[in-house]
């Protein structure tokens, strides 16, 4: 089983991108679940999300606390939240940020952690050029898909039509790919 | 048309031919008047919706008012209506297992919800294309006013098609006589005892909910007393000749809880009209269309000294300053709706 | 066809295909989703013959079910929490009258304090309102116990509640299998009332009932309702679905048993797997109160823990006190075990905790709160003895 956990602000779809990734996992033939944390938060809180891909059905309902991935789609929440509460040595962690890894503060972690595994994308800006609007979560699945093999980018493009149309849709798929063929890309390099 | 009874061909001519003044009036006559123009109460073909043997006070004006509504209301629908009842005396008196007095479908689920019941037993009709089966939800004052008011307000916005009746004894008397929202100033009940300086019920309170109703701007709202059978029956015919949300609310005198003699109950209906305590009018989309004019205006004294539930304001000495903002009730009514005859 | 979808739109989906009539609507977190949804699919047409009302109040909303259902409309609603309670009186009315209404209730903390989060207090609080009550593991089981909850309903002429745990489920995407308009149209005839408003053949319905008959009106629905236990996996039988009142998971030979019902069940199988010896009951079917299968699936238990979402204060176990009527007689320790209230998570590592006190034989016939956090109570229950201000003086205590 692969457990994501997803962290931003209300408004910024994250809840989306949870679901978005269940439905991608489905489509590539798996067994998925997605959940929000539930809150009665507003736009602009703290909210988490949770995605679980298995080949068997999943019978676990319990929030994930030792996710194998962290996506954060607001760097703003580093020092607020704890980000990567349970998250293994050989787990993998996306932000959303301009900025590298250590420019965020974060060098201590990569001491512990695959380096390879962690890595920072300016998903606002790559969401902006793709669709118009600053709303990094199906750039960031993109990423995730890139780094993390959880779900194929094909099956994400498909989720992405399912659920949004038209324009919409066709400039977050872009974002998507675009996301995905720059940390490939990183990664072979 | 000359009515029948003027047609001299139709009169013994040993009997002397009186002119009767009364023909037109809607006091009296229905027998007078041409079988076209008599009550549905008149006719012994009526349905009789609520039929005897059910277990009223003697001189009820409730289920007066609900037979008279009703019967009216079954012609005009040619005898599709479905009814749905508030829990209350009309509630209680009609229906005790096994028995009934209903003739017609009849629905009651509990004390609040009646206008909701109604909007859905309207909404399962219409799912069902029975569009021509029309629905009237009743209640006493305590279920329309107060408790029931929430969901009355709802039925009204969202433009249910339902007449509902709200049969006004002004207090919850199927539980002993206690202060409703629609009690009158200075009438003593279970709950505001006729003792102290303002003794009653106090003034200044409580719900004009005809107003209420026409702020929802709701096709039809109109209000009637049993005493005005005539003006009551044209009501229920008009309203079921709408679609949408429509109110009724009829000023029904309860003798146990006024205190008043049974064979007074019409007539007190009258004097309150009379007094214009209770203005008696029409309203279409929250707009006053008509009044009934008031023929002959007496005081309200005349109106409430055969009620006990105000014999406190009648003592030695009277207690004129209380029956004077009584007074000034009526009179403010009198303007507002242009209640006097010109 | 599986589709990932969320919960409340595979019961919303489930619900339509089920041809509802008169569907009121009043919003309250976390139902929300499963009315919305309906309502747009009377809009769009997908589900048409249906007048979708969006009421002022969930007793509005249980009334105008009421009133479609006596009209003979099949009528459904959706609710939770605070709405649940708002609708009592009309609830108990349904059941009274005898009206097949369908009410999924998305479970959700009754306040104050006020707490949007799952457990079972709101349909634990009317397990004696008189409907049928029926809990979904998972949000496959809700979409099915909704096409059987009509069924069951319409059969028997009672309401039914269908108890879907608020957000774990209701909010959750997983592969669900909504079945097709074709497969429930040939399950769920349409609704036939037994007693109708009809102008034709007129009828008085919701007369007052005084000493001389009510008792017995009270054993008819009492008798109506247990016919339920009966009905039920006959109607889930011809529905093709496995469902029954309880489902017993490893049960058999296990020592400790774990008795719950809801989404928590799941993740209890996952932990049960880990000790082995431990088998997981959970009950689908909780009003009418299945006591002979419970009887017999935990009958040779030496320990039956009963992990509830909800809790009767001041006396313990909801559940567990049915639990323990079922097993009088034999030798089964019973405890209760309180979990999850207003939201929280109940964890794998505190189920492990949980189990392992249990074989060790410490739990015994306690009752107990999961995840207590007992330094917070003690420090509160200590200031409040410190801080005592109402009431007369007691001898020794406090000034």
């Amino acid at each position: 089983m692969f457990q994501v956990r997803f962290h931003g602000r209300g408004g910024q779809g994250v809840v989306t991108s949870a679901e978005l990734l269940s439905v991608a996992a489905f489509l590539d033939g798996r067994e998925a679940q997605a959940f929000p944390s539930f809150g009665s938060e507003r736009m602009g809180a703290p909210v988490m999300a949770f995605c679980r891909v298995a080949d068997v059905p999943i019978r676990v309902r319990e929030p994930v606390a030792e996710p194998d991935a962290v996506v954060v789609a607001d760097a703003t929440l580093l020092h607020h939240v704890q980000l990567f509460a349970g998250l293994g040595e050989e787990g993998y962690a996306l932000i959303n940020s301009t900025r590298s890894w250590d420019e965020l503060g974060l060098a201590e972690m990569t001491r512990r952690h695959f380096l390879e595994r962690l890595t920072t994308i300016p998903a606002t800006d790559i969401a902006r050029r793709h669709t118009g609007r600053p709303l990094p979560n199906v750039c960031l699945l993109g990423g995730l898909a890139a780094l993390t093999r959880v779900v194929s980018i094909d099956a994400l493009d498909r989720a992405v039509r399912e659920r949004f149309a038209g324009a919409v849709a066709e400039g977050n798929v872009a974002a998507a790919r675009a996301a995905y063929d720059r940390i490939r890309s990183v990664l072979h390099a | 048309m000359t009515p029948a009874f003027l047609d001299p061909g139709s009169v013994e001519m040993t009997v002397q031919n009186v002119k009767f003044y009364q023909v037109g009036s809607r006091a009296v006559g229905n027998r007078l008047l041409d079988a076209t123009l008599r009550t549905e109460q008149a006719s012994p073909a009526r349905r009789n919706a609520l039929t005897s043997g059910h277990r009223a006070c003697q001189g009820c004006g409730e289920a007066l008012g609900a037979r008279d509504v009703l019967d009216a209301a079954v012609r005009a629908t040619e005898g599709k209506l479905v009814a749905v009842n508030a829990t209350g005396c009309l509630e209680v008196f009609s229906t005790p297992y096994p028995e009934s007095s209903w003739q017609l479908p009849w629905l009651h689920s509990l004390f609040a919800n009646a206008p909701s019941v109604a909007s859905g037993v309207a909404a399962a009709l219409k799912a069902q294309g029975h569009d021509e089966i029309r629905v009237l939800a009743q209640g006493g004052d305590g279920g329309t006013v107060d408790i029931g008011l929430a969901c009355l307000s709802g039925m009204f916005e969202r433009n249910d098609d339902v007449l509902y009746v709200c049969y006004d004894n002004e207090a919850y008397m199927n539980t002993g006589v206690q202060r409703s929202g629609s009690t009158p100033p200075f009438a003593r009940t279970a709950t505001t005892e006729a003792t102290g300086a303002e003794p009653g019920a106090p003034i200044g309170q409580g719900k004009d909910v005809p107003r209420i109703a026409m702020a929802h701007e709701i096709p039809y709202v109109a209000t009637a007393t049993v005493a005005e059978l005539h003006d009551l029956e044209a009501k229920v015919e008009r309203a079921m000749m709408m679609r949408g949300a429509r109110y009724l609310h009829v000023l029904v005198p309860c003798p146990l809880g006024w205190g008043s003699a049974p064979a007074d109950t019409v007539r007190l209906a009258r004097l309150a009209q009379r007094s214009g305590l209770f203005p008696v009018f029409e309203a279409s989309h929250g707009e006053v269309t008509e009044v009934l004019p008031i023929r002959g205006r007496v005081p309200i004294e005349e109106y409430l000294r055969p009620q006990r539930r105000y014999a406190h304001l009648f003592a030695d000495p009277p207690r004129t300053e209380l029956l004077a903002r009584i007074q000034a009730i009526a009179d403010r009514n009198v303007a507002r709706y242009g209640l006097d005859e010109v | 066809m599986r589709r990932q979808l969320e919960g409340s739109r595979a019961i919303a989906e489930a619900v339509a295909r089920c041809r509802p009539q008169v569907v009121p609507a009043y919003p309250i977190t976390p139902q929300t989703h499963i009315v919305e949804a309906i309502g747009a699919m009377v809009r769009d047409g997908s589900l048409s013959g249906c007048e979708f009302m969006t009421v002022e109040s969930e007793f509005a909303a249980m009334s105008a079910a009421i009133g479609a259902s006596a009209a003979g409309a099949r009528a459904y609603t959706a609710t939770a929490s605070q709405g649940l309670l708002y609708m009592t009186e009309a609830l108990f009315n349904a059941s009274g009258l005898g009206l097949p209404i369908v009410l999924t209730v998305a479970n959700r903390a009754v306040g104050a304090p006020i707490n949007i989060w799952n457990d079972h207090s709101d349909s634990m609080s009317l397990r004696d309102c008189g409907w049928v009550q029926l809990y979904a593991a998972d949000n496959q089981a809700a979409v099915d116990l909704h096409v059987v909850a009509f069924a069951l309903a319409e059969e028997l002429s009672v309401p039914v509640m269908v108890c879907v745990d608020g957000f774990v489920l209701t909010h959750a995407f997983e592969p669900l299998d909504v079945p097709g308009q074709s497969a429930v149209d040939t399950f769920l005839p349409p609704y036939a009332p037994r007693q109708v408003l009809d102008v034709d053949d007129p009828v008085a319905i919701g007369a007052m009932v005084g000493p001389e008959a009510f008792t017995e009106v009270r054993y008819l629905s009492h008798y109506q309702l247990t016919q339920a236990l009966t009905v039920f996996p006959q109607v889930c039988d011809g529905w093709g679905r496995p469902l029954s009142t309880v489902d017993a998971y490893r049960v058999d030979g296990a020592e400790t048993v774990i008795v719950t019902l809801g989404s928590v069940s799941g993740t209890i199988k996952d932990v049960a797997d880990e000790f082995g010896n431990v088998g997981v009951l959970t009950l689908t079917m909780f009003r009418p109160f299945p006591y002979a299968e419970v009887r017999k699936a935990l009958g040779a238990a030496k320990r039956v823990v009963v992990v509830e979402r909800a809790f009767a204060p001041g006396a313990g176990g909801i559940v567990s006190a049915d639990v323990r009527t079922a097993l009088a007689g034999t030798f089964a320790e019973v405890s209760t075990v309180v979990a999850g209230l207003g939201g929280r998570a109940v964890t794998k590592p505190a189920l492990r905790r949980l189990v392992a006190d249990a074989m060790s034989g410490w739990l015994g016939e306690r009752l107990v709160f999961l995840d207590l956090r007992d330094e917070l109570i003690e420090q509160q229950i200590e200031r409040m003895r410190q801080r005592r201000a109402s009431g007369p003086p007691r001898p020794g205590g406090a000034a």
